[in-house]
């Protein structure tokens, strides 16, 4: 665990600064794979950068209207450079459709779209697990197994680690060019990396220490991720379908 | 068209496979009772107990967190030389004296082994801090709260179990009011 590594007077973060490398290199892979799915690389960058700067405010903007008295009373942690002043589910929320105001004005079509985005959104997911792993979260439950890593007062799961391993197999298999999402229809690859990383996360949940429990035990991510996993599948069939079907007249065929 | 109804009927009996596996292992690994909860194991981290430990004031009283049961507490490790430390103090006070009547305390550990206590109890007497300032001489709170950078900040519910951790500052007024108000409106 290295929650943050101390640089002179500064304390870097470590969990937030392998997102946003991650986030960097991510999005650096996802321009070049832009060209493979006929997606126009500026607009990929713009969009995802207009996504995440929307993502910024809307999370801080949310924030302060759950809030409204706290902030009245001290409008400057407004602007407080403090993350954890930050709604992630509305942050989520405003940079998703700041991202479908782009693409529509753009008219970036969406599949094409997530495919060129899956080997970036492959290695994010890696770096959430060095993330876990810096800072102790996502961790497992307790374990007499001889790989258990001593973590908040017991021996546990190494989850983290299971779960970098999972991610770097699964960008392996969605990486520009390989075997598996070549040649497959649009949508097909972020579709693939859908099932694969809820099938993973459905498998490796069952480990964790701090699973949002249901009524039963039964846990909530993976309830998620079982939904996800058929969709994802209906999906695959779906774009299948699309694929082989023949254009009905010649109008069409021009378009 | 045979080809098509072949991958269909594949696909099909694959995507049953894998829905009803899954299916399966949702159901084999249903939480144990007491598998996924860290809050009767004292931690450093969010969903755990604090950890307890009974330290000396400036002024000599001996406080324990456990005493403190039933109360939010916030658990601040600062120092004095630490200028985000220094300058989050002001707000610690101004919000303490909003919220104590209604039980709220903020226990200032003084991470005395990496600073002096002249240095400290100057720093307290200068900004007119009246909430309690602990002495961890020995480092050994420190140690047990993992602390790695100052200030880190450990909002403590009153059933005692940590709430949300802050490392680094200085913390926001408005984050610290609301963490607050979130621990006073918590049930026990």
């Amino acid at each position: 665990m290295l929650p943050t590594l101390t640089v002179g007077p500064f304390a870097i973060p470590v969990a937030p600064m392998a997102i946003l490398i991650s986030l960097w290199v991510g999005l650096t892979l996802a321009e070049r794979n832009a060209l493979r799915y006929g997606v126009n690389a500026n607009h990929l960058y713009n969009l995802v950068f207009i996504a995440l700067v929307a993502g910024v405010v809307g999370a801080r903007l949310v924030y302060v209207v759950r809030y409204p008295g706290i902030f009245a009373s001290s409008p400057i942690g407004a602007f407080s450079t403090n993350p954890d002043l930050l709604d992630p589910w509305g942050g989520i929320a405003v940079g998703l459709i700041a991202a479908l105001i782009y693409g529509q004005r753009k008219k970036i079509a969406l599949w094409p779209l997530l495919d060129a985005l899956t080997p970036g959104l492959a290695l994010l997911w890696v770096a959430f697990g060095f993330s876990h792993l810096a800072s102790g979260n996502a961790f497992g439950m307790p374990t007499n197994l001889p790989w258990g890593i001593e973590l908040w007062g017991a021996v546990r799961q190494p989850t983290q680690v299971y779960e970098i391993f999972a991610a770097l197999v699964i960008l392996g298999a969605v990486w520009p060019g390989s075997r598996i999402t070549t040649g497959q229809p649009s949508g097909g690859a972020f579709l693939i990396f859908s099932a694969c990383t809820a099938g993973a996360r459905l498998f490796l949940e069952a480990f964790r220490g701090d699973s949002i429990i249901l009524a039963g035990g039964f846990r909530s991510a993976q309830i998620i991720a079982w939904l996800i996993i058929a969709i994802s599948l209906w999906g695959l069939a779906k774009m299948h379908d699309r694929s082989r079907k023949p254009l009905k007249n010649t109008d069409e065929q021009i378009q | 068209m045979e080809k098509d109804k072949t991958f269909h009927l594949r696909w099909n009996i694959f995507s049953i496979i894998i829905l009803l596996a899954g299916a399966g292992w949702i159901w084999l690994s249903k939480a144990p009772p007491g598998g996924t909860t860290g809050g009767d194991i004292p931690a450093p981290r969010q969903g755990f107990r604090a950890p307890d430990f009974t330290l000396q004031t400036l002024d000599g009283q001996s406080i324990s967190l456990s005493s403190l049961r039933g109360r939010p507490v916030l658990i601040n490790l600062w120092a004095s030389w630490c200028p985000p430390c220094k300058s989050e103090m002001p707000d610690f006070e101004k919000v303490y004296n909003d919220y104590k009547s209604q039980g709220f305390v903020i226990l200032a550990i003084n991470a005395t082994n990496q600073d002096t206590l002249t240095n400290a109890s100057e720093f307290v007497r200068q900004n007119q801090l009246t909430f309690p300032i602990l002495i961890d001489s020995d480092g050994q709170v420190s140690q047990n709260y993992q602390l790695r950078s100052l200030p880190t900040s450990f909002f403590v519910g009153k059933n005692g179990v940590i709430r949300d951790v802050i490392v680094g500052g200085p913390m926001a007024e408005a984050l610290l009011r609301i963490r607050v108000q979130n621990l006073l409106e918590e049930k026990r």
